[in-house]
């Protein structure tokens, strides 16, 4: 005991003097949680249309002007010819070109039937889908607008309507900074941790402390928990940051409760820690671990469904994303913030992460070796 | 004469294919200061390092302070003190809290620790220093201030690996006033270097040469054996028949 | 001549001594396995990942239903949704207070809730109303699986319709340009490359420079007859080749595996990735002037390189839904304009003169990080 004290006096003492561990732990919950957020916003919308209008007539300027009303689109360019609009689409200034051909009018008026033509860049796959999709609707409507000035008893003749209404329960504006915070709460305290224990003990191998360290009596338990416990609180620390800017800049505060996010971010750290200590005593050099831990924190972060939702993962991805710590925990710190879960909803994951926290710690035990082999 | 403290009876350790340490045996009694001469490559710091059991040996068999170097490591370390050859205390505590820090490792108690890490301050004359990084500190003190730490505990053996490269004379002197000073305490001193003339301080020297021990003795009875004026001599002969460089 | 010829030897040893400075660095590099396997296998596994795992379409969707009264229409609608590839049927709930527990265990992302009298409205008042209730927790799931599910019950009310409504008038044709399958999308192409060149150009170089410098071998290479600016491009250079080779794997599974549509210029795109290792080395040596542990250079790169080049590339988060002061910020990020050369040559098949306007940019920054590194070296000696 008395011997941990003293390794734990030492790690404080050079974290101290450490000023890049310091301002890590106030700059990275800044830039995380201020940037991403606001970037965060995946909603289709400022869909830029550039309109072909062929036609001239009173109804191709009646339909260009019911688009141009819609929310979803801005109309930013009304070109001559197609060749001019997918021009625009090229430089990625137009996303959808709506090209109405001549006669328009006229086919509509004589045949009852005339046609339209869309095209999407479709570089970006769901603003292209949804982008069309929104313009398919405003053709409907607008076609169902000129219909219902005709024939108001079509509707009837259609059959029964079945209206959907959606409601939203917990985000009800769709506030992206409202989703979007828990989770980068979670992957903060994950890069934090990961980092800071995975540079360390390489650090004092390059360093050569290790080996007047190893020519001690110091237990390989005592030198584990002396690395575990300040980057533990540290990681607390951050955790605590990161909140206080989400509620700062964002009016944000878990709707359930305080303690359950720290008891759970306290046994998830124990995990991250062991995975960084584990990677540690398992590299030569600072640079070596480095690029470890961003291979891993890379899979960690993007199978973590803080950017996609891991039920739209195929099975393998899924499988792996099952092993992966920090999915648990952007789900629950998720949970606790947004839903108000309680300990109680989580437990299965609590069990999970304690099982993580266990495993990692036991493997950077046994890697860390005193004796060569 | 009183029991050897550090024994090693054909002690092998191999890298692969490689034999660093080829079946080597020596005896060392304590309050000795014990002279471990090789030329680079030589295998000096591989066998350093299996008997403070950083390194497993591959065959033979150590003992230090009556422990077995094979199956007994934990609680060599205990009995021993090291100073490896690459400055390795931590750069960025002060000269006081390094002292404090290895006490306080080698079970000291917060006391003990405290008037020990004021002692050894006073001996090196470092009162002014005490409270700087030892990053900022000349190497002659820092090899002096590792030479404390390494004995912080009063081991039975210390081991030195190479502690007075790349400083003056002057220096060197004050190193080995601290190694004469510690073996009166009854400290057994273990000490490698490349200074012959370092050789002929110690009470016995070994002389390595491609992992095996070429010669053993006293350093006077060794330049009588070979019949030439000097240590450094006697090693030039016998490091001329090495086959393996050091780099 | 006299003078001419030992000034000739000299700049000749240089170039050999430089050589051979580089291959010493090469070999290093060449000898750490464990670091060199995994600069080969980033662009695999992230091209993998990005490729086949992370998609934004929702599928297998648990939800539930809470159907007070339930009815031949009701089970007809709820079996509907739990036959299609996008829901997973969970089971039927009591109460609103139920759908919230659902929500809280994560079990259910979407709960459809029929009225007690939906069989009555939907036969007598020809229109009857459903409501979904989705975990918003996560808006954009949400939003999709709204979508989804409206259309399911969309298509469900044209088929109980029976042809008698037909849609006449305008047919709409759509065309999808550049991705016409929509295979989901491979604006990820050029931004796994962006992200691994800044990876390997910025950051390993600047740890590695300044690795020396913290173990103190770096005064050693300072006094030796070199100069002090090839040095360190010397341990540049590995690292220089790496990123091409990633480059080109990158390439490799595009065409290969991820059937990228052909018709982009090759030579092009590879000119532009030089200027672009170019930048990221420029960076990297601001870096490793202005501090001096390789853990410093490490948060700076990744703070200051990485998470940028991810959030403002428009890859992983929309630039044009940013806030504009973001917005405004994302121009000085020099990976945005390299991620904007490399899809549109990529992805659109444009040639140079598409893209004059960012190469021209890119070049510029590259200029201006070389001479802040030129300066705060030689303020160094």
């Amino acid at each position: 005991m008395q011997v941990l004290l003293y390794i734990l006096q030492k790690e404080f003492l050079l974290i101290f003097r450490d000023k890049t561990i310091l301002r890590l732990i106030f700059i990275m919950p800044l830039m995380q949680l201020l940037v991403i957020p606001l970037a965060a916003d995946y909603e289709v919308k400022h869909i830029a249309i550039a309109v072909v209008d062929l036609d001239h007539s009173s109804t191709s300027q009646r339909l260009t002007h019911k688009v141009g009303s819609s929310s979803y689109f801005q109309i930013i360019a009304t070109p001559h010819s197609y060749a001019e609009a997918t021009k625009l689409a090229e430089e990625g200034k137009a996303d959808i070109v709506l090209t109405i051909p001549p006669d328009f009018e006229r086919d509509l008026e004589t045949t009852g039937l005339t046609s339209l033509q869309l095209a999407a860049d479709a570089v970006d796959g769901v603003r292209a889908g949804l982008g069309t999709s929104y313009a398919l609707a405003m053709v409907r409507q607008f076609q169902a607008g000129m219909r219902s000035g005709a024939t108001s008893a079509d509707m009837s003749r259609a059959g029964p309507t079945i209206e959907v209404v959606s409601a939203n329960l917990y985000n009800p504006h769709i506030d992206y900074p409202k989703f979007m915070v828990p989770g980068l709460l979670a992957i903060l305290v994950t890069m934090v941790g990961a980092f800071l224990s995975a540079l360390n003990i390489v650090q004092e191998k390059e360093a050569g402390t290790i080996e007047q360290i190893n020519v001690t009596p110091i237990a390989k338990y005592q030198f584990i928990l002396g690395k575990l416990i300040p980057f533990w609180l540290l990681g607390l620390l951050s955790i605590t940051i990161g909140m206080l800017v989400g509620r700062v800049a964002f009016d944000l505060w878990p709707a359930g409760s305080l303690l359950t996010i720290y008891l759970f971010s306290a046994v998830y750290l124990i995990g991250v820690l062991g995975i960084g200590l584990f990677i540690s005593t398992l590299t030569e050099s600072q640079q070596q671990a480095t690029l470890i831990s961003f291979f891993f924190m890379m899979i960690f972060v993007l199978l973590s469904g803080l950017y996609t939702p891991i039920e739209s993962m195929p099975n393998w991805a899924q499988t792996i994303a099952a092993f992966n710590p920090p999915s648990y925990f952007v789900e629950v710190v998720r949970g606790v913030y947004i839903k108000g879960s309680e300990t109680r909803d989580l437990l299965p994951a609590l069990l999970r992460l304690g099982g993580f926290a266990l495993v990692f710690n036991l493997l950077a035990m046994w890697s860390y070796k005193k004796r060569s082999s | 004469m009183s029991e050897p403290v550090i024994v090693a009876e054909n002690l092998t350790r191999r890298f692969g294919d490689f034999t660093a340490v080829d079946a080597i045996s020596l005896e060392v009694s304590g309050g000795e200061i014990f002279g471990f001469l090789g030329a680079n490559g030589a295998g000096k710091t591989t066998a350093m390092r299996i008997f403070c059991g950083l390194l497993e040996p591959s065959s033979g068999r150590a003992s230090v302070a009556g422990f077995d170097a094979m199956t007994e490591p934990e609680k060599i370390k205990n009995e021993i003190g090291y100073m490896s050859q690459k400055f390795s205390l931590y750069s960025k505590l002060t000269v006081k809290e390094n002292i404090r820090f290895f006490a306080g490792v080698y079970g000291l108690s917060r006391k003990q620790a405290k008037e020990k890490t004021s002692e050894i301050v006073d001996q090196l004359g470092l009162a002014n220093t005490a409270d700087a990084l030892v990053t900022d500190l000349p190497l002659g003190w820092k090899q002096r201030i590792s030479f404390a730490v390494a004995t912080v505990h009063e081991p039975k053996v210390v081991f030195l690996d190479e502690p007075t490269g790349g400083v003056d004379p002057i220096v060197r002197r004050q190193f080995w006033d601290m190694i004469y000073e510690a073996a009166e305490r009854g400290i057994t001193v273990f000490v490698t270097t490349h200074y012959m003339d370092e050789a002929e301080y110690c009470d016995r020297i070994s002389i390595m040469v491609d992992g095996a021990i070429a010669a053993m003795g006293k350093p006077a009875d060794l330049c009588k054996q070979y019949a030439v004026p000097t240590i450094e001599d006697v090693f030039i002969s016998l490091a001329r028949k090495a086959t393996r460089h050091g780099d | 001549m006299a003078t001419e010829t030992p000034g000739k030897t000299h700049s000749v040893g240089g170039l050999t001594m430089f050589l051979a400075f580089v291959s010493k660095e090469a070999k290093h590099v060449l000898r750490d396995r464990r670091s060199l396997f995994i600069l080969l296998g980033l662009p695999i596994v992230m091209m993998t990942l990005f490729g086949f795992a992370l998609s934004n379409e929702v599928k297998n969707t648990n939800f539930v239903v809470l159907d007070q009264v339930p009815d031949a229409e009701t089970i007809a609608l709820t079996d509907r949704l739990a036959e299609s590839r996008y829901f997973t049927f969970v089971g039927r709930v009591e109460s609103e207070d139920e759908i919230t527990k659902f929500f809280r265990r994560g079990d259910a992302r979407l709960a459809v809730v029929f009225p007690s009298n939906f069989d009555h409205d939907l036969h007598h008042v020809h229109h009857a109303q459903v409501l979904l209730l989705a975990d918003d927790s996560d808006p954009n799931t949400a939003k999709t699986v709204t979508n989804y599910a409206t259309a399911i019950i969309g298509q469900h009310q044209v088929e109980m319709a029976n042809g008698q409504h037909r849609q006449g008038g305008i047919r709409v044709q759509t065309r999808m340009l550049y991705n016409p399958q929509l295979k989901s999308s491979y604006m990820f192409v050029p931004g796994v490359m962006t992200l691994l060149v800044m990876l390997l150009g910025a950051m390993m170089t600047s740890v590695s420079i300044v690795r020396e410098k913290e173990r103190g071998t770096m005064e050693i290479l300072l006094v030796s007859p070199m100069h002090p600016l090839l040095l360190i491009l010397g341990k540049a250079v590995p690292y220089m080749l790496l990123s091409l080779i990633d480059v080109v794997i990158i390439l490799l599974l595009s065409y290969g595996v991820l059937d990228l549509p052909w018709g982009a210029n090759i030579p092009l795109l590879m000119a532009e990735s030089l200027l672009f290792i170019l930048t990221t080395l420029a960076l990297g040596l601001v870096i490793s002037n202005g501090v001096e542990q390789q853990q410093t250079a490490m948060f700076i790169s990744l703070v200051g390189l990485l998470m940028p080049a991810l959030v403002f590339s428009g890859f992983m988060f929309p630039i044009e839904n940013m806030p504009m002061p973001l917005q405004v910020l994302g121009n000085v990020v020099p990976t945005r304009w390299f991620y904007e050369i490399a899809s549109k040559i990529m992805i659109k098949h444009v040639g140079f003169a598409s893209v004059v306007k960012p190469t021209l940019i890119l070049a510029g920054m590259t200029i201006l990080f070389m001479l802040v590194a030129w300066r705060t070296f030689r303020q160094r000696l």
